[in-house]
């Protein structure tokens, strides 16, 4: 995974990248699996610190990290 | 017996060719069946065998090969980069970027992903999901129970010829008795040999009461001081008031002249709260109200006179059915009255004319109760005709809430005082029907039937718990209702409150929005020819009320003849004579009662005045 536009530092994005697509892979194999018919177009991941918002395509990834309002 | 077959050969021929060859078929041997040996066996009948049929499986085990797992953790580095871009050399990474963000395919994504991606972050930013909802209520113990009421007790009128029971009072102190006015209140249809008393009655001892009031002719009301509890007050049939005190016995302590006293029985009597405490004042209608101090009853101190036309006539005055008077509000009390009408007054007003301050009309019929709310006094309660209403004091022109039409009438009603949005109504046909504004507006929330016959008074004990009814053949009926009707809820009062405001504010809109109307057909019929228009008027209003007449005992004769089929029907039931309470008066206005409303068909009953 190549990280083409970032915000944050290189490695950060790289780590996020990395762990993100492949969580975002198994997901989508998951909602296949259900039902064929099905894909995944999203993916929110809300911790404690943060949302972590995945939008997944053919070729690329979009990942937001957002803080939560509070 | 052995099977032998003896196969011989001779030497010299071993090894020589088989020579097959056929012949007949032998009997070998033949061994017949013994029937002697079944002697030693006994037949068993029936056989029990057992029989499977089922798919035959094997069960079979296997071991796999063993699967290897090991844990290890992934360091990621970039890596991916396609073959002719070096990723350690920045210029080269950077260029390899570039071009992919000219591609129009990765435009056309970010773009598409971006639009999604901004929906979910605005989410974010409007809602946090894991807020802390009811952080600051605490547990609400919601009790599901049902509201109930039990009989506790019945108080039979002792004497053989049953009165009605008419009034009832409890005594201020702890509330142990329970004092009940009886009389007849059928118009000249008291049967002779009626005794006229009047009973106090201990509500531990149901057999016989405690004292006997005799007073000259039957008690209508009768009420306790609530200042001294050995003072009564009692309003009789013939217009006099009595007043008894229990420690000299039963008979009357003081009774007012019958010159002075009021023309028709009286039908309101309540205590007035003075220093003396020997205040009082008393409604009645022959359309006076009076004020009287029972240390002197010869004569009233003042006179108030039922005209709502201010000029003080006695021929116009409306027939006074029911008082109230509110101790935190001394100068004002209300008046309902026979004709459906309620005349809030004021009793320091200076000229006869002031002291009616305004009215409040919307029953059909007499008002027999009138209570305004202990919470809340600018609500007051008004039972009468088929439908009890609540009104509140800004709203003139009509009530701000009111049940539906029953079948029964409604013969009398009262707030709870320890809830502001209950109260009780009792009807002719023997029910008790008890409503919570908070639960349900439409319905009752309770409705019992106490007894057989029509039920004409109610009172509620200050604790809010304990309620007497008194019935036609004069039983009084003690109920006790369920703690959920007798405790105050929480928030009750704010929502009771809220309940009245609403209503209020409804009525207000509703009553300007009419105004306006008005003020515009009056504009209008002004712009047209005047003396033509009354000519017509008057013609048309002669044919319209005989037109209206016959329509309506059209549909009151048809609904009777389909009542009496359906009776037919059904098992045949008593018919309930019902006591006439507005024809007992003799009143003003000549409200006759016909027959047919004692079937209780809900109609709509025209009062036409001889003016």
């Amino acid at each position: 995974m190549i990280p083409i536009r970032t915000t944050l530092d290189n490695s950060t994005t790289v780590q996020y990248a990395g762990l993100l697509h492949q969580l975002t892979m198994k997901a989508k194999s998951t909602v296949r699996d259900i039902d064929p018919q099905n894909d995944l177009t999203f993916l929110r991941i809300r911790s404690k610190k943060h949302e972590i918002m995945v939008a997944p395509d053919k070729e690329y990834l979009l990942i937001v990290i957002q803080n939560p309002c509070e | 017996m052995e099977i032998v077959y003896v196969y011989v050969k001779k030497r010299s021929e071993f090894g020589k060719q088989c020579n097959f060859s056929d012949r007949q078929a032998e009997l070998s041997i033949d061994i017949a069946p013994n029937p002697e040996l079944a002697a030693l066996y006994v037949e068993r009948n029936p056989v029990d065998t057992g029989i499977q049929c089922s798919a035959s499986m094997s069960e079979h085990e296997a071991n796999t090969e063993r699967f290897e797992m090991e844990n290890c953790g992934v360091n990621h580095v970039e890596g991916g980069w396609p073959k002719d871009v070096n990723p350690l050399e920045l210029e080269q990474t950077i260029r390899f970027r570039k071009k992919v963000e000219k591609d129009e395919n990765y435009i056309s994504t970010i773009v598409q992903l971006g639009s999604i991606m901004e929906h979910c972050i605005k989410q974010n930013n409007a809602i946090d999901i894991y807020e802390e909802y009811f952080n600051d209520e605490d547990d609400v113990e919601v009790t599901e129970e049902a509201p109930s009421a039990k009989t506790i007790n019945v108080f039979r009128d002792p004497q053989e010829i049953k009165r009605t029971a008419t009034h009832l009072s409890w005594h201020p102190d702890g509330n142990k008795k329970l004092a009940v006015a009886y009389s007849c209140l059928n118009f000249q249809r008291a049967p002779m040999g009626m005794s006229h008393d009047s009973y106090i009655w201990d509500l531990e001892n149901p057999n016989q009461p405690e004292l006997a009031l005799k007073p000259p002719s039957p008690l209508v009301t009768l009420e306790y001081n609530p200042k001294d509890s050995h003072v009564l007050l009692g309003g009789c049939y013939n217009g006099q008031i009595a007043c008894w005190d229990t420690r000299k016995g039963s008979l009357v302590a003081e009774l007012s002249t019958i010159e002075f006293s009021h023309q028709d029985p009286v039908y309101g009597t309540i205590w007035l709260q003075s220093k003396t405490g020997t205040e009082c004042f008393s409604a009645s209608t022959d359309g006076q109200v009076m004020w009287w101090d029972i240390r002197k009853l010869s004569e009233p101190t003042e006179v108030v006179i039922m005209d709502i036309s201010r000029k003080g006539q006695l021929e116009n005055a409306l027939g006074a059915i029911s008082l109230e008077f509110e101790s935190t509000l001394p100068t004002k009390f209300m008046v309902g009255t026979e004709q459906g009408i309620v005349i809030s007054c004021n009793r320091k007003a200076k000229t006869p004319a002031e002291k009616i301050v305004c009215t409040f009309s919307g029953h059909h019929g007499p008002i027999y109760a009138l209570q305004r709310n202990p919470f809340y006094p600018k609500n007051f309660l008004t039972v009468g005709d088929w439908t009890a209403r609540i009104w509140s004091e800004d709203s003139r022109e009509s009530s701000i809430m009111w049940t539906r039409y029953h079948m029964a009438y409604l013969t009398d009603g009262a707030w709870s005082p320890v809830r502001p949005a209950v109260f009780f109504t009792t009807k002719m046909d023997g029910t008790l029907d008890i409503w919570d504004l908070v639960f349900k507006q439409c319905d009752p929330a309770l409705s019992l039937k106490v007894c057989d016959d029509a039920l004409f008074c109610l009172r509620v004990q200050d604790t809010g718990c304990l309620i007497a009814c008194g019935s036609q053949l004069g039983t009084t009926t003690l109920l006790e209702v369920s703690s959920s009707l007798s405790t105050l809820q929480r928030n009750e009062k704010n929502i009771a409150s809220s309940i009245f405001e609403r209503e209020t504010r409804r009525e207000k809109i509703l009553e300007a929005r009419h105004r306006e109307m008005r003020l515009k057909e009056k504009g209008k019929v002004e712009g047209e020819d005047d003396g033509q228009k009354e000519e017509e008027g008057a013609l048309d209003l002669n044919e319209l009320v005989a037109k209206a007449e016959e329509e309506f005992f059209e549909i009151v004769f048809s609904e009777l003849r389909r009542k009496d089929a359906e009776a037919m029907k059904k098992k045949p039931k008593s018919v309930r004579t019902s006591a006439g309470v507005g024809g007992g008066s003799g009143g003003r206005e000549g409200a006759m009662w016909p027959e047919f409303l004692e079937a209780g068909a809900p109609c709509l009953v025209v009062f036409f005045s001889p003016s």
